[in-house]
């Protein structure tokens, strides 16, 4: 319901889908992110293979019978692991970007519309966030604490609002001299009121788009974690395929070729649908006018 | 135009940024403090080996090295020894940490800003060019690249580059930073030097071309549909100057800020990069760390690295300044 915030006044939910629907990039994202989330689902069914069984059959290429995308050093199949990972990048994905849009919105929002010393201390905090590298702290964390699933998502999502939060800041920052608040504060409309009823809803369209792409961020990061041999050890992972493709380049190309496509389409599809968000719930971006 | 500000105030802007980061510092080297603290095993352990020793030694080495005093203490004699340049030992290099890591970073400072100078050059010039014909070809193409750079992985698009460029074509070398076998001398080192930095740098820099190229495109729609932009037309200024003088000075300062922002970014793009290409920087430190357990050599990077996005943002907020004459703090 949050996405349609904007565009209500003209023409509701169906004006937004009428709006989106005419962005055919916007469109293929959506297509990429649903045929994501249906591989995630429906990966026990799907797989041909266990992904962690070994065989014997090292090395096949793709097209092998029973091996449609070939197997890798121990024999394992290709084409599971690359479906089996759809569900890990989908899971990180969603829960990191949730994690860091709840705290960059609460930060973003008080920081930008109370100013002051309030908004000082908090953008030091961000700032210090924002700077500290996000990869080699999360790496250190994860090496530290383990790469079980609960830490990576929690990792990536605490580490990933400060974009959020500077962009809801900057919002608030405009927001808050308008003459709509100004308003709301001559009829003495309580501050929290005003930031969580009268703005947000006005401030909300960027901040889904942003989310939109934390989620590609999400899962790009995820995957570098595992590049580094730091993802979840009992799962099978797009990044951890390539850690291990790493070693065999010049011998088996598939080992590599195929998790990173299907990374790049998973962060592909939300990029796009990001940008598809972005344009339906912003006026100004809508072609043709 | 009045810009409300001269050169004094900026000075003074600098200054006080120059302070404000004072504190982001002190809170970097906290983090990393508590990061040693919590760090698995006891340094003890690490300091005297495995073997079974004697508890009054333990005690010994213990108090020797003030890890008997508490926190607060703890932390300001690592305040310290920071300040004097000493990060801790490296015992799987059997060297400093300090030195170990600045010997490498130049390495990944070349690679990085030859990245960040071609991308940004690169990446202003596709937006410029998308955004000039909303919709056209031109923009499709530049809004379809920008969107398959940002979606890459760097990591990925390195081992794709080295399959079709080093192993199957033949034309580069899949990785290190130099060829070892020959002797280059002169500009024949200068140019073999270049041959092992081209994958690197495509590899790295794709993404941020197509972040800039988004960036630049985005801003400069938005600009360009202000209505000090129709008043610019209005005065009868040529569309070109109106594009390059009005529309994209204002669209700079959200390209400068992402440049800015992104730079902690491209030192994890360079970590993977150097990893896959075996490029002898801190990123494949970073790599090797993580193997070696070599905690004390990824909390020193850590820290240098993070003083390092301080300043760089140091100089994006001055830049910012500089460049929107509406800003003032």
């Amino acid at each position: 319901m949050a996405v349609t915030a904007a565009p209500v006044a003209v023409g509701g939910l169906a004006g937004f889908w009428r709006q989106f629907r005419r962005n055919r990039l916007a469109v293929a994202g959506l297509a990429l992110v649903v045929l994501l989330a249906l591989v995630a689902l429906l990966a026990p069914w799907l797989a041909p293979h266990d992904p962690f069984t070994t065989s014997r059959a090292s090395f096949r290429p793709p097209g092998t019978p029973g091996h449609l995308l070939g197997t890798d050093h121990l024999g394992r199949d290709v084409l599971s692991g690359v479906i089996w990972g759809a569900r890990v990048s989908l899971i990180v994905g969603l829960a990191a970007a949730f994690t860091a849009t709840v705290i960059g919105i609460l930060v973003g929002a008080v920081s930008g519309f109370f100013g002051g010393w309030v908004d000082e201390v908090l953008m030091r905090v961000t700032e210090l966030f924002q700077i500290i590298p996000r990869f080699v702290l999360a790496l250190i964390v994860v090496a530290f604490f383990g790469s079980g699933l609960v830490n990576l998502i929690l990792v990536i999502g605490i580490l990933s609002w400060p974009q959020t939060a500077r962009l809801v800041r900057s919002q608030y920052l405009r927001h808050r001299t308008l003459p709509y608040v100004d308003g709301a504060r001559v009829i003495g409309m309580r501050p929290w009121r005003i930031i969580f009823v009268e703005v947000l809803p006005n401030v909300l369209a960027p901040v889904i788009v942003v989310a939109s792409l934390d989620i590609a961020q999400a899962i790009l990061l995820e995957a570098s974690l595992g590049f580094f041999g730091l993802g979840d050890p009992n799962l099978r992972s797009w990044g951890g395929m390539l850690n291990t493709a790493q070693q065999y380049v010049r011998l088996a190309w598939w080992m590599s070729v195929f998790p990173g496509i299907a990374i790049s389409l998973a962060v592909l599809g939300f990029n796009l649908l990001g940008d598809g968000l972005n344009e339906a719930t912003d006026p100004r971006l809508r072609s043709g006018s | 135009m009045s810009r409300g500000r001269g050169s004094k105030g900026l000075v003074a802007y600098a200054t006080e940024r120059l302070l404000n980061a004072v504190p982001l510092v002190l809170g970097v080297i906290v983090v990393n403090f508590l990061l040693i603290s919590l760090a698995p095993g006891d340094p003890v352990t690490a300091l005297i080996g495995e073997f079974p020793a004697p508890p009054e030694y333990v005690e010994r080495v213990r108090a020797q090295y003030g890890l008997d005093r508490p926190l607060p203490e703890r932390l300001v004699r690592y305040l310290g020894s920071v300040v004097r340049g000493d990060l801790g030992f490296s015992f799987a290099n059997r060297q400093p940490v300090f030195g170990l890591v600045t010997e490498r970073l130049g390495r990944t400072l070349l690679l990085m800003f030859t990245t960040v100078v071609i991308a940004t050059i690169v990446g202003v010039v596709l937006g410029v060019a998308a955004a000039r014909r909303p919709h056209s070809a031109v923009d499709r193409g530049a809004t379809g690249f920008a969107l398959a750079g940002y979606s890459i992985p760097e990591f990925w698009l390195g081992q794709v580059l080295i399959l079709v460029f080093a192993v199957g074509l033949g034309w580069l070398p899949a990785g290190g930073f130099r060829s070892i076998r020959a002797d280059y001398v002169g500009l024949a080192a200068l140019v073999d030097q270049a041959r092992h930095m081209i994958l690197p740098m495509l590899a790295l820099s794709f993404r941020y071309m197509a972040i800039t190229t988004r960036l630049t495109r985005a801003s400069l729609l938005e600009v360009m549909n202000s209505d000090y932009i129709l008043a610019s037309r209005a005065r009868g200024l040529s569309e070109r100057r109106v594009l390059w003088e009005h529309g994209l000075r204002a669209a700079a300062l959200p390209i400068i800020t992402v440049i800015g922002y992104n730079f902690s970014f491209i030192v994890a793009g360079s970590a993977l990069v150097e990893t896959v290409f075996g490029w002898p920087g801190v990123g494949r430190l970073m790599y090797d760390s993580i193997f070696t357990r070599d905690y004390p050599v990824l909390l020193g990077i850590l820290l240098l690295v993070s003083i390092a996005v301080i300043l760089v943002n140091l100089l994006t907020d001055v830049a910012y300044a500089l460049f929107d004459p509406r800003v003032r703090y």
